[in-house]
């Protein structure tokens, strides 16, 4: 019996198995009932006596060898087998993903929640108050009487109750929160919406977000207005931003001042957005007039404030490169999916 | 205010390049808006915002030269020949100007030599071209006479330009009359800077220059009863001065007051119009010129009698445009005895104007009450220099200093003899005094101003500063200035202007922190805007304006509206009283371009309410959804589904979940915009919150919304947010594993799913843990007006594991329950 030559014929067998099924059929030839090898190990009998315990070490050898060799052909042709079909279920992984329903907020969402967190960081909480206001609030208390020349600053939208119009800016809510809180000190910011009467373009609304700012207390001052607008302006626009201080005016507060950041874009050599001044406006402001803090209930020689006022909308479009006011209320889902 | 920087050079040295005076004036409340150059070239650092392009004018090129000879051009009606001298030998050149002449000589004109850059006079817009020699008619020509226009100066095109008779032949014309124009925003508190002087003044306090205020030399007085002046009410005008000048001869003003007239933006008329306007310009009072003869006449060869007074009701008066004007008690007038013959302050009459024929003017220096000439100026839409001046307030000190200087003028330029003045100043305006304590100064800065720093701002200025003991000083008003009106304040902001802002340091609030509170109406609408994003929708954000009909079938007829008096546009008019409008707005524009959307917002709505004059202001949610159900993508099936109701009801059940909103309940809704079948109600404790479903068909064209369904919801926010509770329970995780079974009840098409869930609830008791509903049925198995509701039932107790047997004991009585109640029976 030549037993290495099963031996190596098995192997060599086994080797050329590709599949499940021929495993199998292999596995009947050599190992079955009726295999090679279980023949082989029957066949102990015919032998000799003293041949017999040498021949039935060298069968089970075999048959170990074989089982370890099937067994690890086995695992080559699953293994062999899983990647084909894993092959054959690639995909084009170039198409595009399902798309998810997503929702978003309004960019003037957005922005505003930019600007109140910033300001609750440094103690501003927000207050708001109407916007059908009467002349009373909007004007007379805010130090600009019947037919003040500083009226001519904000083209109003009157109703047809006489004295009764849309606030043309948030400052009305000055007189509202000082006449709630007084006497205690106050830090807040007004946002809202404002209203002027105004042809619409690209560049002015008749509907627009505002946010003011004022702080009243026995130890308030223009550096503290000068420091807190350039911790504003670093925390939003960036670290390294600068901003300038020019004398401005408005009525309801003195001194007054505008404020200029350093532009976005050059860094102050000037360039188209900031139309070669280098410098970039964001915000009116001032220390609270004296008449407005006593019509707030405030005693002027005891108390002081700061008050500022921005434009969202137009923050807006500096941070983003926008050229166009009119797009923030359109709706246009192609310019609102895009922030 | 337009600044011609040569003439502002008559009143004060410009020690500083120009880029640095427009930075020192910006930073210190005349913001220069614009600067134009006219004929120099850009100083290093000026920004100059000009869009029109400017011609520089070449040294060697642009020259003064003096009319040798005209001739007429031998082979051209129209043109002529002219020979010029700028210094070297004489020089011909074609012309085709109006206002020169065969034989004319002796004129000093502009003549530009071959390879100046002047504009094209006929290019409209106009460019930049370079001059090069031309034969015209057979002449060559290598140099030209230049208009105005040519020059960059104004859109004078019809002659050349003609100078004063000493110009000095051959200077370059940059030298002569190179200027850098500043256009200078002035404040309402500033505007005592509406003139030349008023802007020196700060010059000289921001550079530490002195004033040169032109002199103005008295006059001898005559005592000829020229006219007589009354002011019926000194509040509406303080000061009114009549100046009789004789003997004028009308004619054009010399070329340098017409230079300076046009670069300050007025247009030269004649000698005594333009020395008006030029005082004007220079000192910011305002001035007016009438015709004695002409006033004489009027009084029946008498003594003119000036009044000045409100109209009375029913009088008109022709006004210099030629307009007829309708006048009453509203109105301030200059009048005589037989009516108006001026809207004081605002414009002239046509009966007493200055013309060619005037020999004799009478010229009017007055104060008016700022608030009657806006009024009047608005009213009768007539803004000019004069009203624009007024209606800011011109101090009634400047009266004197501006007829004094136009009377010289007259005089000088116009060959007049003054006469003298009658003048009406019922009650001088007393000078201002204002205690300034210098600790105020800190309380409001934050920092300390010397007070040799405080002196040198306030002298400067022209304000007279005495001590007054314990740290405070006395300082008194200039008297050109009106708006020191609140004392220091007033006083602290002139100090910290001048003084420069640049130099105060940033400082973080020292103050205490206020007492913080939790804005809970905001914090609330956040969240539900984060929900509502987490949904899946786009918030949107509309204009609180729109129009009555619009809303009309959402709010229902007959409500009140906040309307405005003067819209922009009609589609902009009324205060909006449903968001939902808004939003379908939004909806209808984007759906031209989109297949579907899912949009949302949240706003203010504004109710009008009897006895109110301010309207009440809450907030509303309203959604709008529409289009597939999923987003487009390349394996979807062709026709994929549509968003329906329950797709808009998830929403608001997901809505009223995160905000942990206890037992809302819906039923159908009885709204007329809503498509009565798919549509439901959200009640919370009995409290009607909005409603929601399916627009009503009937109302898509009116909001341009196509065939297609939208679904739409408007919920009152204010009510809403008032039922989320500010904390809410949280359910241990269970430990024993629960039980899931399945039943179906077949039950009448009437009864509400809602109602079946509820009977399982209480016949389930506190072992059902769940309740889904995951299965409708109707159809041929079941009988006619039978449905078949299939529920998934979730039993778990917390103590222990059930048992099958607990779970078949508890479904038995609800079972029970059901057949009992709701007449059901199990489904096999």
């Amino acid at each position: 019996m030549d037993l290495h030559g099963l031996q190596e014929r098995a192997l060599a067998e086994l080797q050329a198995c590709r599949d499940e099924a021929a495993l199998h059929a292999w596995n009947g030839r050599y190992l079955g009932k009726s295999g090679e090898l279980t023949l082989a190990l029957k066949r102990i009998g015919e032998l000799p006596p003293a041949e017999r315990p040498a021949y039935g070490q060298k069968v089970n050898q075999i048959k170990q060898t074989l089982l370890a060799a099937a067994e690890q052909q086995e695992r080559a042709i699953r293994e062999a087998e899983l990647t084909r079909s894993l092959t054959a279920e690639a995909l084009d992984v170039t198409l595009p993903g399902r798309p998810v329903q997503r929702g978003r907020l309004h960019v003037a969402t957005q922005v505003m929640r930019r600007i109140i967190a910033i300001f609750a960081d440094l103690g501003f909480q927000v207050y708001r108050s109407r916007e059908v206001e009467d002349d009373l609030t909007n004007f007379e208390l805010l130090n600009m009487p019947p037919h003040h020349p500083a009226r001519d600053m904000w083209d109003t939208f009157h109703t047809t109750t006489p004295g009764v119009l849309l606030r043309t800016h948030t400052s009305p809510g000055q007189i509202h929160v000082m006449r709630e809180l007084c006497p205690e000190p106050i830090r807040v910011i007004l946002p809202g919406m404002c209203y002027r009467y105004e042809q619409i373009t690209t560049r002015s609304e008749i509907m627009f977000q505002q946010v003011e700012g004022l702080a009243i207390g026995t130890d308030i001052t223009m550096t503290d207005l000068k420091g807190v607008i350039q911790a504003f302006a670093q925390r939003l626009f960036g670290e390294d931003r600068t901003v300038r201080i020019r004398s401005s005016y408005f009525p309801f507060t003195e001194p007054s001042i505008e404020v200029d950041m350093d532009c976005i874009v050059c860094g102050g050599k000037g360039c188209s957005l900031c139309k070669g001044t280098g410098w970039l406006e964001i915000m009116g402001a001032g220390m609270v007039h004296p008449v407005v803090l006593q019509h707030g209930g405030y005693d002027p020689t005891r108390y002081s404030g700061f008050a500022f006022g921005m434009g969202p909308q137009r923050i807006t479009m500096l941070l983003y490169g926008l050229k166009d006011i009119r797009q923030f209320w359109a709706n246009d889902l192609r310019f609102l999916e895009q922030f | 205010m337009k600044v011609p920087l040569r003439w502002l050079s008559d009143y004060v040295e410009i020690p500083i390049p120009a880029a640095k005076l427009v930075e020192r004036l910006t930073l210190a409340g005349l913001e220069v808006a614009g600067v134009r150059l006219v004929g120099v070239p850009a100083p290093e650092g000026l920004v100059v915002r000009d869009d029109a392009p400017r011609p520089v004018w070449d040294r060697d090129k642009v020259l003064i030269a003096e009319v040798l000879e005209v001739k007429k051009h031998p082979d051209a009606d129209r043109l002529l020949l002219v020979t010029v001298n700028y210094g070297k030998q004489p020089h011909q050149m074609v012309t085709g100007a109006t206002n020169l002449k065969v034989g004319d000589k002796g004129q000093k004109v502009v003549v530009a030599l071959s390879g100046a850059v002047l504009l094209d006079g006929y290019a409209n817009p106009p460019v930049l071209k370079q001059l090069k020699p031309t034969k015209i008619r057979g002449i060559l020509s290598d140099a030209m006479v230049c208009s105005a226009r040519e020059l960059g100066i104004s859109d004078e095109h019809e002659g050349i330009i003609i100078l004063e008779n000493d110009a000095p032949v051959g200077m370059p014309l940059v030298d002569f009359m190179g200027d850098i124009v500043l256009d200078i925003d002035v404040l309402p508190n500033m505007a005592r800077c509406l003139s030349l002087i008023g802007v020196a003044r700060e010059v000289a306090a921001l550079t530490g220059g002195t004033l040169k205020a032109p002199p103005t030399r008295s006059f001898a007085v005559s005592t000829e009863p020229f006219a007589e002046v009354a002011i019926e009410d000194p509040r509406l005008c303080p000061r009114y001065s009549a100046t009789l000048i004789r003997n004028v001869a009308i004619g054009p003003s010399p070329g340098w007051m017409q230079r300076r007239l046009t670069l300050a933006g007025m247009r030269p008329i004649n000698n005594v119009v333009d020395i008006t306007n030029y005082v004007m310009l220079e000192w910011g009072q305002p001035l007016h010129a009438f015709d004695h003869d002409l006033l004489v006449q009027r009084a029946s060869k008498g003594k003119p009698r000036i009044e000045v007074r409100p109209a009375r009701a029913g009088e008109k008066l022709v006004t210099l445009d030629g307009q007829t004007r309708q006048l009453t008690p509203e109105h301030l007038v200059i009048a005589d005895t037989r009516g108006p013959i001026a809207l004081a302050g605002v414009m002239g009459g046509a009966d007493t104007e200055v013309t060619a024929s005037t020999r004799n003017v009478l010229l009017e220096a007055a104060s008016f009450d700022f608030v009657s000439i806006r009024r009047t100026a608005r009213a009768f839409d007539l803004p000019s220099e004069a009203s624009l001046r007024f209606s800011r307030g011109v101090h009634p000190d400047l009266v004197s200093s501006a007829a004094l200087r136009a009377a010289e003028l007259f005089a000088q330029l116009a060959g007049g003899q003054v006469v003298g003045s009658v003048e009406s100043y019922p009650a001088p305006l007393p000078p201002q005094v204002v205690t300034l304590p210098l600790s105020e100064i800190r309380r409001s800065l934050g920092i300390e101003l010397p007070v040799v720093e405080v002196k040198r701002i306030l002298h400067a200025l022209e304000f007279t500063v005495e001590e007054a003991g314990s740290g405070s000083l006395r300082v008194t008003t200039p008297p050109h200035r009106l708006d020191i009106q609140h004392g220091v304040a007033d006083l602290i902001e002139e100090l910290v202007r001048i003084h420069g802002y640049d130099q105060l340091p940033a400082t973080l609030l020292r103050e205490q922190l206020p007492r913080q509170r939790t804005n809970w109406p905001l914090v609330l609408e956040e969240r539900v805007r984060d929900i509502l994003a987490t949904c899946g929708l786009q918030e949107v954000m509309n204009y609180s304006l729109t129009t009555v009909e619009r809303e009309a079938p959402l709010v229902g007829p007959g409500v009140e509206y906040v309307r405005l008096a003067n819209p922009v546009t009609v589609e902009r008019s009324v205060m909006r009283r449903s968001v939902l409008a808004s939003v379908l707005e939004s909806a209808a524009s984007n759906l031209r371009h989109v297949q579907g959307l899912r949009l949302f917002e949240i706003g203010f709505v504004y109710l009008p309410r009897a006895g109110e004059k301010l309207p009440e202001e809450p907030r509303r949610l309203a959604i709008v959804m529409t289009g597939p159900r999923q987003p487009e993508f390349w394996d979807s099936p062709t026709k994929p589904p549509l968003l329906d109701f329950f797709d808009l009801k998830g929403v608001v059940e997901a809505l009223l979940a995160e905000l942990h909103v206890p037992s809302a309940e819906f039923r159908p809704a009885q709204a007329t915009w809503l498509h009565p079948g798919r549509s439901a109600e959200v009640r919370i404790t009995d409290d009607l919150i909005g409603c929601f479903g399916q627009l009503h068909p009937g109302l898509n064209e009116h909001f341009g919304l196509g065939r297609r369904d939208v679904l739409v919801a408007e919920f009152d926010l204010e009510l809403l947010l008032a039922k989320v509770p500010r904390r809410h329970a949280i359910q241990p995780i269970p430990e024993f594993p629960p039980i899931r079974q399945d039943i179906a009840v077949v039950l009448d098409e009437a009864v509400p799913a809602a109602r079946v869930e509820a009977e399982i609830r209480a016949g389930g008791g506190e072992l059902l843990r769940d309740v889904k509903l995951f299965d409708v049925y109707r159809g041929p198995n079941l009988p006619e007006g039978k449905k078949s509701l299939a529920f998934a039932l979730t039993f778990q107790a917390l103590d222990r594991t059930l048992t099958d047997k607990d779970a078949a004991k508890v479904q038995q009585k609800i079972v029970g329950r059901l057949e009992r109640l709701l007449g059901a029976r199990l489904r096999a």
